[in-house]
């Protein structure tokens, strides 16, 4: 069955017409493009395909493309304002807290609704909020750096 | 140095943080059919029917392949060993596709389909009968007489080999000793568990080559082992390697390339795309392996070793992959990393089983080795009521080691002794050592624990070592960058632009790196492995930019009279030396190189290389855990690594290596394992019941660096991207080990397995 679905998207309106079964993140990639959203299992357990609906982070993989009708998304790709990198992912840069990349979509994205919720948060919490993200690379150290950095200023 | 050393930002975070880094996934390829693999449910046997009449009528199916479709060849799906090159490989034991399974989940048929509900669908309806073999899963059940050979003629030994290094005869000298130790010990297997799954999809070009993108770390050898898979040339192959995803040796070997070649070839040259599941690449890719270690020492009374032996025996599971070299590495790692005064014998075997295939992961069988070697220097030293760090201390290697493993090399240039200063001082082993040897009773019980490892970089002189680089200065003064060898997100090619900088005097910024390997444009190198890139591909930076440095400053001479020896380049300016005056600017020089009557001639260099040295890095761990002996869970208070890795070229990227590292060590050491039941089913090949640790598993890490500087490298450097994931494990354990009393000599040392161990001991 498919279903005709009006969202927007990184500040933009969409009107799609989607299959009932498609997750949001066949949608984001297959459809629209958006390729910075990652899979790394389909099944919710690893955080990578990590996106904004109406600021809240989900994971793509198990969201249905349908359940976006009438929401906001945001993905990596609508952060940066030209070449002026959002705060997270600024601090990503400088903190070395991208290696392979792979995890980094999912994880600046959490990052990024923490940041704009605007609350201090303990180092304990900081980890809590985004013990949804899997990363085989860095070990999290300089991510937790990074994201307590932003949350800092 | 003026730009090597620095922490400079990687060139590809800001394409990472915003999405615009394309992995394989990202390039959407019009028309791609969707590939899907077969795999079998059993884990021995043979098939003895195979009907994909339904599957084929399936509307939407383009092309289904079994092993009758595909070449009859054996290839060996790594590089390595190369020395073989152009042979096959000395363990050419793998068939594209095959009739006979050798383990749950082993590749007997693919399909290519318009789309994926299609291409599962067909998977379903492929009928596949099967004569069931015995399964066997550990080496010793695989090699015992008149099991049945999973490769022929193998009786399950994959490989075996033996050293004894001494005059003095074995028994004779544990004869000699006034303690003799014997321990055991078992790691377990985990997987890579790399975020991005293997992937790769192929299509004919206009030429009827066959065109792979595919997420490796050995695109060179990529090409090689795949068109021997297929039958065809090299040069009818073409290997295109993206963005990729993390690999930590999963990636060095042909997992899905040969397969998913095979299907556009059965479709008439269509795109195909084989994008794992990540259920499917925790079994159909690689794992590391499980090795068992049987270890004596014997000591004499002031506590230097005399005499030692190991005994180890590999689980390669169903194919040899990388072969019998893992296990007979570790070999060396034994004799090297403490030398007995009077004799070392060590015994490895290497057996076929029905386990998935065991290949490379991060530090090449080291991190097993240095588990089992690790706890029982401290099983030996308190066997002493000796100090572990003193135990440690006058038994390490020292510099001028010769090694006969090695071709006689003396080793030189060893930071061990600094490192465990260093390691033993951020824990405070002195002061807590002595605070928790006194009797613990409570359920929450502390130790700290301490190890050390010593691994040696890149191949030589088992296998050649070479690499390529080529630059071009371009007309705006900048300098393209091509490299054979990959990155993998471990940032390689960061620091070959800060090498080339460093050679040339081109500001960093300036200088550009290719992200992508291709096998048609890259220099030739045979990849990312063996924490070789630096090493080996750095002698290929560097060479280059010292020929591409001196055609600028030659044609800086041509214009300015002034001499070469006199001149420099600093910040994209030619300068004269003595009074730093501006001679011509680097933009201009470059300018004329492709436009001036007089000075026309691109300035570029292409090198390669061969390295015919090795050299150790060196390191030490140090932990403080907190055991709860109620529920088995251990928590890590405090925890670091010192590594000697040469000179420090980046420290930023340097460090995030040595967190990444010790991530996977402590995953290994403490919550990580691939289950099967006793038909060989993996139990647990998902990221929710295999143990990856997470964030809140994941304590901070202390990191330092003893600089020493190795004067085979190119900048003094020597390896880092593997030592890290190699000591931290064993520290733990022997951290455990003063908190409780207890020897837990097997991995992981998870709540469930210390609870059993704190049960059957009586602490609980
Ligand atoms: S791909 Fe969605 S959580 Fe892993
Ligand atoms: S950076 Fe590679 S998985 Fe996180």
């Amino acid at each position: 069955m498919s279903l005709r679905i009006h969202f927007s998207v990184n500040g933009t309106h969409k009107e799609l017409l989607v299959e009932s079964g498609e997750t949001l993140l066949e949608m984001l990639r297959g459809r629209l493009g958006l390729t910075g959203v990652k899979r790394g299992c389909s099944v919710g357990e690893c955080g990578a395909c990590t996106v904004l609906v109406d600021g809240l982070n989900v994971d793509s993989c198990i969201y249905l493309a349908a359940w976006a009708d009438g929401r906001e998304i945001r993905t990596l790709e609508g952060l940066a304002d030209g070449d002026d990198l959002n705060p997270v992912q600024q601090a990503f840069v400088d903190h070395g807290a991208v290696q392979c990349g792979f995890c980094t979509p999912g994880l600046v994205m959490t990052a990024t609704a923490m940041a704009e919720k605007g609350i201090k948060l303990t180092r304990d919490e900081v980890r809590r909020e985004l013990s949804g993200h899997l990363c085989r690379c860095t070990g999290y150290q300089n991510i937790m750096t990074a994201v307590e950095a932003v949350l800092e200023d | 140095m003026k730009t090597l050393g620095k922490s400079l930002k990687r060139p590809d975070a800001i394409t990472k943080v915003t999405g615009k880094a394309k992995y394989v996934a990202d390039y959407q390829v019009k028309n791609m059919l969707v590939g899907k693999i077969l795999r079998s449910n059993i884990a021995h046997g043979h098939i003895t029917k195979i009907d994909v009449s339904k599957a084929k009528a399936l509307p939407g199916v383009v092309a289904i392949i079994s092993a009758d479709d595909v070449p009859d060849i054996k290839f060996q799906p790594t590089g390595l060993p190369i020395a073989s090159y152009p042979e096959p490989g000395m363990h050419a034991d793998k068939n594209i596709l095959t009739n006979y399974v050798r383990f749950y989940g082993d590749e007997i048929a693919a399909v290519a389909a318009v789309d994926v509900l299609t291409a599962r669908k067909a998977l379903e309806l492929i009928e596949v009968e099967y004569e069931e073999l015995p399964v066997y899963l550990n080496p010793q059940d695989a090699m015992t007489e008149g099991t049945v050979e999973i490769h022929p003629d193998s009786k399950n030994v994959l490989g075996r080999n033996e050293f004894t290094i001494g005059e003095t005869d074995l028994a004779e000298a544990f004869e000699r000793c006034d303690l003799v130790r014997e321990d055991e010990f078992m790691v377990n297997p985990v997987q890579h568990c790399q975020m991005e799954n293997h992937i790769a999809y192929a299509y004919m070009d206009e030429k009827e080559r066959v065109v792979i993108v595919t997420s490796t770390q050995i695109p060179h050898i990529v090409r090689r082992v795949t068109a021997h898979a297929l039958g065809l040339t090299a040069n009818q192959v073409r290997i295109i390697k993206p963005y990729i995803g993390g690999g930590f040796g999963s990636k060095t070997d042909v997992c899905i390339e040969a397969i998913v070649a095979s299907l556009t070839l059965a479709a008439g040259g269509k795109p195909v795309l084989i994008d794992m599941e990540r259920e499917e690449c925790m079994i159909g890719t690689r794992l590391r392996h499980a090795i068992q270690f049987k270890i004596k020492t014997g000591v004499n009374r002031e506590g230097r070793i005399l005499a030692k032996e190991m005994i180890s025996v590999s689980n390669t599971g169903a194919y040899a992959s990388h072969g019998h070299d893992i296990a007979s590495k570790g070999g060396g790692n034994f004799f090297r990393t403490y030398p007995a005064e009077l004799v070392t014998h060590f015994e490895g075997t290497t057996a076929y089983t029905n386990l998935p295939p065991a290949g490379a992961m991060r530090a090449y069988g080291i991190p097993q080795v240095n588990f089992a070697v690790e706890s029982h220097m401290d099983d030996v030293a308190s066997a002493l009521g000796m100090d572990p760090v003193v135990f440690r201390k006058i038994n390490m290697i020292q510099e001028g080691f010769v090694d006969p493993l090695k071709r006689n090399m003396v080793i030189e240039n060893i930071g061990l002794d600094q490192c465990l200063d260093k390691a033993k001082d951020y824990i405070g082993w002195d002061k807590k050592r002595k605070q928790y040897s006194k009797c613990q009773t409570g359920d929450r019980r502390r130790g700290v624990g301490i190890a050390c490892f010593s691994y040696g970089t890149a191949v030589w002189p088992y296998d050649l070592e070479v690499a390529g680089a080529r630059m071009k200065l371009d007309p705006d003064g900048t300098l393209q960058l091509t490299m054979g060898a990959t990155e993998i997100g471990q940032g390689s090619d960061t620091v070959f632009c800060q090498m080339a900088s460093e050679i040339t005097g081109i500001a960093y910024e300036h200088v550009l790196i290719e992200h992508i390997n291709d096998t048609d444009h890259s220099p030739f190198d045979t990849g990312a492995y063996a924490s070789r890139q630096c090493y080996v591909s750095g002698q290929a930076v560097k060479k280059a930019g010292l020929e591409i440095r001196n055609q600028i400053l030659e044609r800086a001479e041509h214009l300015s009279g002034i001499k070469v020896k006199d001149l420099d380049i600093v910040a994209g300016q030619i300068v004269e030396v003595n009074s730093k005056r501006l001679v011509i600017s680097l933009m201009d020089i470059a300018l004329k190189s492709y436009c001036s009557m007089e000075l026309f001639g691109v300035i570029k260099s292409e090198v390669q290389v061969d390295v015919r040295s090795t050299a150790y890095a060196f390191g030490a761990s140090a932990a403080e855990v907190e055991v709860d002996i109620k529920t088995g869970r251990v928590e890590i208070l405090n925890i670091c690594n010192v590594h000697d890795s040469g000179t420090i070229l980046n420290p930023m990227l340097a460090k995030g290596q040595v967190h990444g590292g010790m991530s996977m060590s402590l995953g290994l050491g403490l919550s990580e394992v691939m289950l099967f039941n006793d038909k060989g089913k993996p139990l647990n090949n998902n990221l929710l019941d295999y143990k990856l640790p997470t964030i809140m598993d994941t304590p901070d890490f202390g990191v330092e660096f003893v600089e020493t500087y190795e004067p085979t490298g190119p900048f003094g450097n020597k390896a880092l991207g593997e030592p890290p994931a190699i000591s931290p494990a064993a520290a733990v354990r022997n951290a455990i080990l003063q908190a409780t009393g207890v020897r837990v000599n097997q991995t992981p040392m998870n709540p469930q397995s210390l609870f059993e161990r704190f049960t059957l001991e009586g602490l609980i």
